[in-house]
């Protein structure tokens, strides 16, 4: 199961900029497996990296499909199917008063929703990625951005993609270990 | 989050007085700065010496709770007719004043406020705490809380099942659901921030605790972009629902045909008195805060004075609310809402309604002046007055509308035991203690949000 050797080489930057205009180079030169990280978001990486649009919407909005009905038909099977109880002869179906439920779990099932939907979306949680045995990689999370091409991307060498990331960044790239 | 070529203009001090972050700060020093404070070994000697108050506090809390069980809910002094006292009061208030916490972190990010983001962290974890706080009051006024999952719709060999056209189900989906969604609201808002705690302490435990609460963040290009997308999208649901909470539980009395409470505007005035009361909680807290830590650079005079605005207001339409109630009552009318009316001004709590009027509306008015938002002495003393005011407006609408209904015969007078105010007391050494256990393990600032708003996170044009 465990895998060997190189899983890419990763260049470091100092300022977003930097990075940006790497992935756009890294871009241009034909890598497509490649990811940036940085401690903070930066948009113009999603552009930069050709991103597709952000699944997570849909999910939300299949959850707030789901705990609308959802909260509705329990409120309507419990008040009318499991328990009825007549009060003065009120008709049974009262729907605006099952409105104010349906809205709080429409809210809390798509609120899940994008929650659970965005950690699964990016693998978390994860305890292991190769990426962290990279030195100098515990700056990701403060001040620093990098840039990792992978050693499964198609165009990837390991001596020309070396090559081609000192060129962005001299003196700043390294191997990253699985 | 916004774009980043809008917030910057903001930094320049030449235009604009005081800035959402001092100037001079790198991603470094905005890192060390807030991060020290949760990894720092030393615990400061006013922490113990905090943490250990707010504790006995809580103490006394455990203590009511403990002989309320064993005893029973006659230990409180609300009876017939008044049947819901202090109980609902303090859940109120204390919902209330979390409302603060989802309005920053939610309405002021969508409405791209940057100056949101040094204040959003702590402004959430104080709405998990009020609500937990809250939580607590209706849960024990039940009287048998280990019977408490009857509220829920959970199959049972009774066969029975809650009864959804009740205002008071509605109250147990809008506060569980606000409960949890603000926990994770802020849980996900954390993530980032637990990564740099993760990569950045020395001891290993730290590292262990931190690390399993990052869940393997590394700050990726596409987890952001998805990370982004979620947390936006979490903000336009905490929204209507932050807006929908206050407006149940103003429900739970307008839908009751008890004068002073069956009224329309309630919805609107409780969402506008829960602002007023959650901000004048968060600058309780941030001022001291700020002092204490030394985090002025990043709490600026902007913050404290934007939120003095805020705080104006909302109470504005709070005093709204109150002419709106007078108004009603007289326009209606019916002998009973006028009556109503004419007890608060002259009836045997007639002190204590007046003392609401100079709280909330009176003397909140000082805030017009710019002397008084530009001292924080000042912003401390109409926040902690208006605090004070906003209990006593729930006082007045729940105990002093029940005391005289319809009925002369059922007239009576309430008056609150020992416990109610151990009970109460104890939830603000509750509220107080889990603040302080807060600020020392988590970092209380977003960082990775501070870090997007330095003039070095912008991204300059590609050469």
């Amino acid at each position: 199961m465990e895998k060997k050797g190189l899983y890419g080489l990763i260049a470091e930057f100092d300022t977003p900029t930097d990075v940006v205009n790497a992935v756009h180079k890294a871009y241009d030169a034909g890598y497509r497996k490649m990811d940036a990280y940085t401690p903070f978001p930066i948009e113009a990486l999603n552009e930069a990296l050709h991103l597709k649009r952000s699944k997570v919407p849909l999910i939300v909005l299949i959850g707030g499909i789901v705990g609308a009905l959802g909260g509705y038909l329990l409120q309507y099977w419990a008040s009318n199917i499991a328990y009825p109880m007549n009060i003065g002869g009120r008709p049974m179906h009262t729907w605006p008063m099952f409105i104010v439920i349906t809205f709080e779990c429409t809210i809390l099932v798509a609120s899940f929703s994008a929650v659970l939907g965005m950690l699964a979306l990016n693998g978390l949680p994860q305890p292991y990625h190769p990426v962290f045995n990279s030195p100098r990689f515990e700056l990701a999370s403060r001040t620093n951005f990098f840039l990792c091409i992978e050693s499964d991307d198609p165009e990837f060498d390991e001596r020309k993609t070396r090559e081609f990331l000192e060129q962005l960044s001299p003196g700043k790239v390294s191997d990253v270990e699985h | 989050m916004s774009d980043n070529t809008e917030i910057n203009p903001d930094l320049d001090t030449t235009t604009r007085p005081a800035p959402v972050i001092m100037p001079g700060h790198t991603f470094k020093s905005v890192t060390d700065k807030i991060a020290s404070i949760a990894l720092g070994r030393r615990t400061p000697m006013g922490w113990i010496i905090g943490f250990g108050i707010s504790f006995m506090v809580f103490m006394v809390m455990m203590y009511t709770l403990g002989y309320l069980v064993m005893t029973g809910v006659g230990i409180w002094g609300n009876n017939q007719p008044v049947g819901w006292a202090f109980d609902i009061i303090n859940l109120v208030w204390w919902i209330g004043i979390g409302h603060a916490g989802t309005l920053i972190s939610a309405i002021l990010l969508l409405l791209r406020q940057d100056w949101r983001t040094s204040i959003n962290r702590f402004a959430e974890a104080m709405t998990l705490f009020a609500v937990a706080c809250a939580g607590l009051f209706p849960l024990f006024h039940t009287g048998r809380p280990w019977l408490a999952y009857w509220m829920f719709p959970v199959p049972n060999t009774m066969g029975m099942w809650p009864q959804f056209r009740s205002p008071l189900m509605w109250d147990v989906f809008a506060i569980s659901t606000y409960a949890s969604v603000s926990a994770v609201f802020w849980f996900i808002g954390l993530i980032p921030d637990f990564a740099t705690l993760r990569d950045r302490a020395k001891k290993h435990s730290a590292k262990v605790i931190y690390g399993m609460l990052a869940m393997g963040w590394r700050g990726s290009a596409r987890h952001w972009h998805n990370y982004e997308t979620a947390y936006l999208i979490l903000a336009g649901l905490a929204t209507p629902l932050v807006i929908s909470v206050h407006s149940v539980i103003s429900f739970d009395f307008t839908v009751g045909i008890i004068p002073g409470w069956h009224a329309t505007i309630f919805p609107p005035y409780f969402v506008a008195g829960a602002i007023y009361a959650g901000f004048a909680m968060v600058l309780m807290l941030a001022i001291p805060i700020r002092r204490w830590y030394g985090l002025e650079d990043f709490i600026t005079m902007r913050h404290l004075k934007n939120m003095s605005k805020i705080m104006l207001a909302s109470g504005l339409i709070v005093a709204y609310g109150y002419m709106m109630e007078t108004f009603t009552a007289w326009y209606s009318g019916n002998q009973f809402e006028d009556y109503m009316i004419k007890n608060r001004f002259k009836g045997p709590y007639a002190f204590w309604y007046w003392t609401l009027i100079a709280c909330n509306v009176i003397v909140p008015q000082l805030l017009w002046i710019k002397r008084f938002r530009n001292s924080i002495a000042s912003l401390f003393t109409v926040s902690v007055v208006i605090s004070i005011g906003m209990w006593l407006e729930r006082f007045i609408i729940i105990p002093v509308s029940l005391h005289r209904d319809f009925l002369p015969g059922s007239w009576g007078m309430y008056s609150p035991t020992e416990w109610d105010w151990s009970m109460y007391i104890g939830t603000i050494g509750f509220f107080v203690m889990l603040l302080f256990l807060f600020v020392r393990f988590v970092p209380m600032i977003s960082i990775f949000e501070m870090r997007t708003i330095l003039p070095q996170a912008e991204v300059k044009e590609a050469q």
